[in-house]
């Protein structure tokens, strides 16, 4: 590959204006299984600004969820073990703090929502009670009638009609978007730096995934919460990121400001993503991409790129030799052979079944 | 190319069932005033206490070769519908017609050399395989049920019908835990061919898969259409996924078609506000098409008590007073276009 080491800048991320709340840095979560050592995540960097919302996306078991549950200390073990890395919160690496410490970090400086509020709620508690228990954990300030305050005040935030009588139900008297509400309004309660949404809207119908995603945003832009946003749908993914992270077989393939990605994706397994959706306003109705095959198990990787032998630019290099993660542009990274032809657009062959 | 064909697979000149009363003799299913209620029981006698609205008088047909989607959020209907038009759900009211042919009231003998003609595949292929048995005889058995074939042409039949959606025929050996997902969904196509049906129902049958897998089905279904000139009922909650796949497309809200149409006009023109408010919440995947949204608020309301008139005026931007009292019927606005609106 002529010139390929030629137009590299440094491998760390460029420096940004706003501090960063979360760093992580060579993250490995391992599962160690009787099938073999699964690479649930395999060395994934990142990091978080104030105010920033980072999405995540991939397929299953291409490792988004397992990184999350990493940072917060909540990774099934055993068979699961954070074998190497950092996950710095504001400088203290939380994978060296005790599970007291910890205790203290979630829901009160990370705290996270899933795709189905009924599997985190508690079904034999009130929605107010729900609330004020992460209050009167966190926030030991508050007087009892602070805390029942706050606690209505953060719903009727969530723009959950007639809040008071809401505080007074039971998550099952709630329909699937107001539920979302409620875990949201859990989640803010105690005012967290960090919010990581792990699909959070999957679950959901789509004028309600409207509803929840403009809460989020609405919510993040007044408290200025840093947010993860995990999902696999890129439509979700261009509506709300500032920068997007694109995972594969446990690894991270891509990087980059929302607009470069969708611009001009510099892996072919994020073009391959792209081409595959169909649109709602595209001119034609013509055959999908496929990206043939599927994901090779996490314990039985291929040596070189993972991505390759459902590549249409594979090479015996890629099939060899694991390619370097690099900034092939200001800001955006990619882990590819291929990425300087996907950039400078030198013919890359068409995507199966394209054309 | 390939895509041409299936495209044309509804030339212009066939008898367009637009009008979903005119009962076109070449209509592969047409369904009329189909009817579901569902009793809501409680207590020790299991007195029936109120009713689920799940199908209210729904009509539509499906012409050879063609593609009808039907679109809605959950609850309202779309999978009842799909299950009752298969006679797998009783109708309340209302009548089904397959190739001409009144079902609606045949028993379950006389039910059988139709179910030939129409197949159903779900959205968990896992849960409606048998995990006990070999993929290959699951893809076999309704050859075998039918005394269609003898054992060797069944293995014949069924190493042919592998190989067409994409498996290998060494994989007929082979339990369904021991494949992915979308290779389950593949043995469900492999199964709903093997009889060779007219029309086949696909109840969210690329839901549960990942986007690149989900690409594969959807061009495989299409393939297969093109083939054979199947005619598809997908029911779906995606809108881009039925756009792509559906040459009319259904929307139904709270157990009534609000609105059916073209593909084409639906999405560009759509009439009704129901219609206009799900294609504003669908997010697209370009970043520089970030637009401000009018979204609608609120929850769909229970189908146990639906709102009276018009179903959808308790989100609906546009209602007036007529509009909560009297249920606006499903009209044509323009040609070959049908929606439920006072306002058009």
């Amino acid at each position: 590959m002529p010139g390929e080491t030629a137009t590299l800048a440094a491998t760390e991320p460029a420096a940004k204006a706003a501090p960063a709340v979360l760093e992580v840095e060579g993250l490995k979560t391992w599962f160690f299984t009787r099938g073999g050592i699964v690479r649930a995540v395999d060395d994934v960097s990142f990091s978080l600004s104030e105010g920033e919302t980072l999405a995540i996306v991939g397929e299953s078991g291409c490792g988004k969820s397992i990184t999350a549950l990493s940072i917060l200390g909540l990774v099934p073990s055993p068979p699961g073990r954070i074998v190497g890395g950092a996950v710095r919160l504001r400088g203290t690496d939380l994978l060296r703090v005790d599970e007291e410490a910890m205790r203290r970090v979630r829901g009160n400086e990370i705290s996270m929502i899933f795709q189905e509020p009924m599997t985190s709620l508690n079904p034999v508690l009130t929605i107010g009670a729900q609330i004020e228990e992460a209050l009167t954990l966190h926030q030991t300030a508050l007087s009892r009638a602070e805390v029942r305050a706050r606690a209505v005040e953060m719903l009727q935030l969530v723009r959950i009609p007639e809040p008071e009588r809401r505080a007074k139900e039971y998550p099952h008297q709630l329909s699937g978007g107001m539920r979302q509400r409620a875990m949201i309004a859990m989640a803010l309660s105690c005012n967290p730096r960090v919010l990581i949404a792990d699909e959070p809207t999957t679950a959901l119908d789509v004028t309600i995934q409207a509803q929840i995603l403009e809460l989020i945003l609405d919510l993040q832009r007044r408290l200025g919460t840093a947010v993860i946003l995990i999902t696999h749908d890129l439509g979700v993914v261009a509506e709300t990121a500032q920068r997007v992270i694109v995972m594969y077989a446990g690894r991270k393939v891509e990087e980059a400001e929302v607009f470069a990605l969708f611009e001009q994706p510099l892996h072919p397994y994020t073009r391959g993503l792209m081409g595959s959706i169909p649109h709602l306003v595209d001119e034609t109705t013509e055959r999908l991409a496929e990206i043939p095959g599927m994901v090779p198990a996490l314990n039985a990787l291929p040596p070189g790129c993972a991505f390759a032998p459902r590549c249409t630019m594979a090479t015996d290099r890629c099939r060899a030799e694991m390619p370097p993660y690099r900034e092939w542009q200001a800001g955006h990274f990619s882990a590819c052979w291929h990425a300087e032809a996907l950039m400078t657009g030198r013919s890359p062959p068409p995507l199966a079944g394209e054309g | 190319m390939g895509v041409d064909r299936m495209l044309s697979a509804t030339p212009d000149s066939a008898p367009t069932p637009t009008l979903p009363r005119a009962r076109g003799r070449g209509n592969v299913l047409e369904v009329e005033g189909l009817t579901k209620h569902f009793a809501v029981r409680k207590g020790l006698l299991r007195r029936a206490v109120g009713k689920v609205y799940a199908v209210d008088g729904v009509s539509f047909a499906i012409a050879p070769g063609e593609t009808l989607g039907l679109v809605g959020e959950s609850g309202c209907g779309k999978s009842t519908v799909g299950r009752t038009a298969m006679r797998l759900i009783e109708p309340t009211a209302g009548s089904i017609h397959l190739q001409g042919q009144d079902i609606t009231r045949l028993s379950r003998a006389e039910m059988r050399p139709h179910r030939r003609a129409m197949q159903i595949i779900f959205q968990d292929p896992y849960a409606s395989l048998n995990p006990r048995i070999p993929a290959g005889e699951i893809v076999g058995e309704p050859l075998r049920v039918h005394g269609l074939a003898d054992a060797r042409q069944r293995e014949e039949r069924v190493a042919a019908l592998f190989q067409r959606v994409g498996l290998r025929p060494a994989q007929m050996r082979n339990y369904p835990h021991e494949f992915s997902g979308g290779q389950r969904q593949r043995i469900g196509i492999a199964r709903a061919l093997a009889l060779d049906p007219a029309l086949i129902i696909g109840d969210e049958p690329v839901s549960a898969l990942d986007v690149s897998i989900q690409a594969q089905v959807i061009n495989l279904l299409r393939d297969l259409q093109g083939e054979r000139g199947l005619s598809y009922l997908f029911i779906a909650h995606d809108l881009a996924v039925v756009r792509h796949i559906s040459h009319r497309v259904a929307v139904m809200y709270l157990g009534r078609i609000v609105e059916l149409a073209e593909t084409r006009a639906l999405f560009a023109t759509p009439q009704h506000p129901y219609t206009e408010a799900l294609l504003a919440a669908v997010p697209v995947a370009d970043p520089r098409k970030r637009r401000p949204r009018r979204i609608i608020q609120g929850d769909v309301p229970s189908p146990i008590r639906p709102p009276p008139g018009c179903h959808f005026h308790t989100r609906c931007p546009y209602a007036e007073a007529r509009c909560r009292e009297l249920a606006p019927p499903l009209k044509q606005v323009a040609p070959g276009h049908l929606a439920a609106c006072h306002l058009r």
